[in-house]
């Protein structure tokens, strides 16, 4: 039960800075925000990597292997691809 | 320091540095800075789990790791800017299956030895996993138009949603009190999977930036919950931190068309409402067509001009011609800003980074609130393939179906050019009479030769 309640603390502080730290991201940036959120949630390939190299069995480690590829997908492309927008995100030099 | 212990301190650096990689996201100067700060705490997130002490082969890691780098660095390097919605629509699929797959393991392993608290997060999990994943490949599906992007509707299509939801929610409560009921628990997985497709079959591809950010928020939860059932706190901070960030969007999204999430996911939009004026009593007679060099000898003599994007743009591919005739226009001493509606496009942010590509500075990419006061002081406002939310009913007709909707006021401009392929109606399916207004002319073409005519026409001006 103390475990439980110390997760639950941290999902609701963690739920509260999300939405504090995401209100603030102009319209400009939601693109690149939602494909970095995107990227950042793919952290879910630590609980895929722990299934695919444990001994968990046959069935825990193909599904653990398939977990894996896919959110390294996102860890990867979603980190590239924001970057690749923000690169273009230019300020106006000519005019100040 | 034992690996478990560095497991733990490496995951409490990677959260720190996500807060503060999103935190960077807040100006366009930052903001790489801060997604290289995010990219350490995954890479030390990734390296500090590799130590974790029940892994005992490194085959299936390396070879998962190596095919899904690859893959991504495929789809980050070859997307092009106007893909992006689908893009994203195929990631929140992919992120949402390896936490289903994760949840499916761990049940497999242990189902009836599963506590009561264990099993709630485990059912939400692949719940909301599950749901998730074909709902994404729905939407992408429409966006990337291999299915129709109009909404599928059929009787008692909101009847027969709400009752599998509420079946979904059943079986997941007698889960939680008899976790040994296996069959059940493959039975969630597959109904929600059917759910997902339900839910985005009736979804119109309009929508498409409420339902996106709202399948990101479920694909952030799910992850945030496969946290609780492995006793994982990064998991649980970054998967909220997402949760968050989908929610945020949505509400930002249902705001800027005057909507609920209910109405969105439920409502009947792109339905033809009855009881409204027709085209023709709206159109009839009153519409000006006018030509490239017509329009061209208008933009000579403007001092301000605001281009408005909306999805014809990118559909006809226009913006880099957009950014030639921005040039353009400036060089003759014009004023140019752009103004973006908040859900013009498929997604939330889309005409931003379009424009962006076409190196337009971002500061001249203006929202609602801060263009909106200046149209009056607008010589010409040119609407690119935008229609519902430059429609001035939004603040006149308290019966249509846009009531409400805050929209850009390019009415009040001094004249309004309107570039679009013809009279037909946007999502909302009404007529728009800011085409039939006394100070808009309508240029008939695909906007990008549209474009390319303007800037022809006005260098020969």
């Amino acid at each position: 039960m103390d475990i439980s309640i110390a997760l639950l603390t941290i999902f609701v502080l963690a739920a509260f800075v999300g939405y504090l730290v995401i209100s603030r991201v102009p319209p400009l940036l939601h693109t690149p925000l939602m494909s970095a959120t995107n990227a950042i949630s793919a952290i879910s390939v630590v609980g895929a990597l722990v299934t695919a190299g444990s001994d968990y069995g046959t069935v825990s480690t193909i599904l653990g292997f398939i977990a894996v590829v896919s959110a390294m997908t996102n860890v990867v492309g979603g980190f590239l691809i924001t970057d690749r927008m923000l690169k273009m995100f230019k300020k106006d030099k000519h005019r100040r | 320091m034992t690996g478990t212990a560095f497991i733990q301190w490496a995951y409490l650096v990677a959260s720190i540095l996500f807060i503060l990689g999103l935190k960077d996201l807040n100006s366009a100067r930052t903001a790489r800075r801060g997604m290289f700060l995010a990219e350490t705490g995954m890479a030390l997130a990734i390296v500090g789990t590799l130590f974790h002490h029940e892994i005992i082969s490194y085959q299936w890691i390396v070879t998962g790791m190596v095919i899904g780098s690859a893959i991504g660095i495929g789809i980050a390097l070859w997307t092009p800017m106007t893909a992006m919605p689908q893009r994203t629509a195929l990631s929140h699929a992919f992120g949402a299956l390896a936490v289903t797959l994760v949840g499916v393991s761990e049940y497999h392993r242990h189902g009836s030895e599963l506590g009561s608290i264990k099993m709630t997060a485990i059912g939400f999990e692949v719940m909301m996993g599950a749901l998730t994943v074909t709902g994404s490949l729905m939407a992408f599906a429409k966006l990337q138009e291999l299915i129709t992007g109009s909404l599928i509707t059929y009787r008692g299509q909101n009847a027969s949603n709400v009752a599998l939801f509420g079946l979904l929610v059943g079986i997941w409560f007698y889960l939680i009190a008899v976790p040994a009921a296996g069959p059940l628990f493959y039975l969630l997985v597959g109904l929600a999977l059917v759910f997902g497709i339900l839910l985005v079959l009736r979804i119109g591809a309009a929508d498409m930036p409420v339902v996106i950010s709202l399948l990101n928020s479920y694909a952030g939860l799910a992850a945030a919950a496969t946290g609780f059932v492995i006793s994982n706190t990064i998991l649980i901070i970054a998967g909220t931190l997402d949760g968050a960030s989908g929610f945020v969007l949505s509400i930002l999204m249902c705001r800027a068309m005057n909507r609920s999430l209910t109405n969105v996911l439920f409502g009947g939009m792109g339905i033809a409402p009855a009881g409204g004026p027709t085209a023709d009593q709206v159109y009839g007679g009153k519409v000006k067509s006018a030509t490239a060099e017509e329009i061209a000898l208008l933009l000579d003599t403007a001092r301000r001009v605001v281009i408005v994007p909306g999805y014809g743009m990118a559909v006809s591919q226009a913006q880099h011609a957009v950014r030639d005739l921005a040039i353009l226009l400036e060089s003759r001493g014009a004023e140019v800003a752009f103004a973006i509606h908040p859900v013009a496009g498929r997604m939330p942010g889309h005409m931003n980074v379009l424009l962006a590509e076409a190196d337009i500075p971002y500061d001249k990419l203006k929202e609602m609130d801060e263009i909106n006061p200046a149209f009056e002081q607008t010589d010409i406002a040119l609407v690119i393939g935008a229609n519902d939310v430059v429609n001035p009913v939004a603040r006149t007709d308290l019966s249509s179906p846009i009531a409400g909707m805050p929209i850009l006021d390019v009415d009040k401009a001094k004249t309004v050019v309107v570039i679009k392929r013809s009279l037909s109606p946007g999502f909302a399916g009404i007529p728009n009479p800011l085409f039939a207004a006394d100070n808009t002319l309508m240029y008939f073409a695909d906007g990008k030769k549209a474009i390319l005519d303007l800037i022809a026409a006005l260098k020969a001006a």
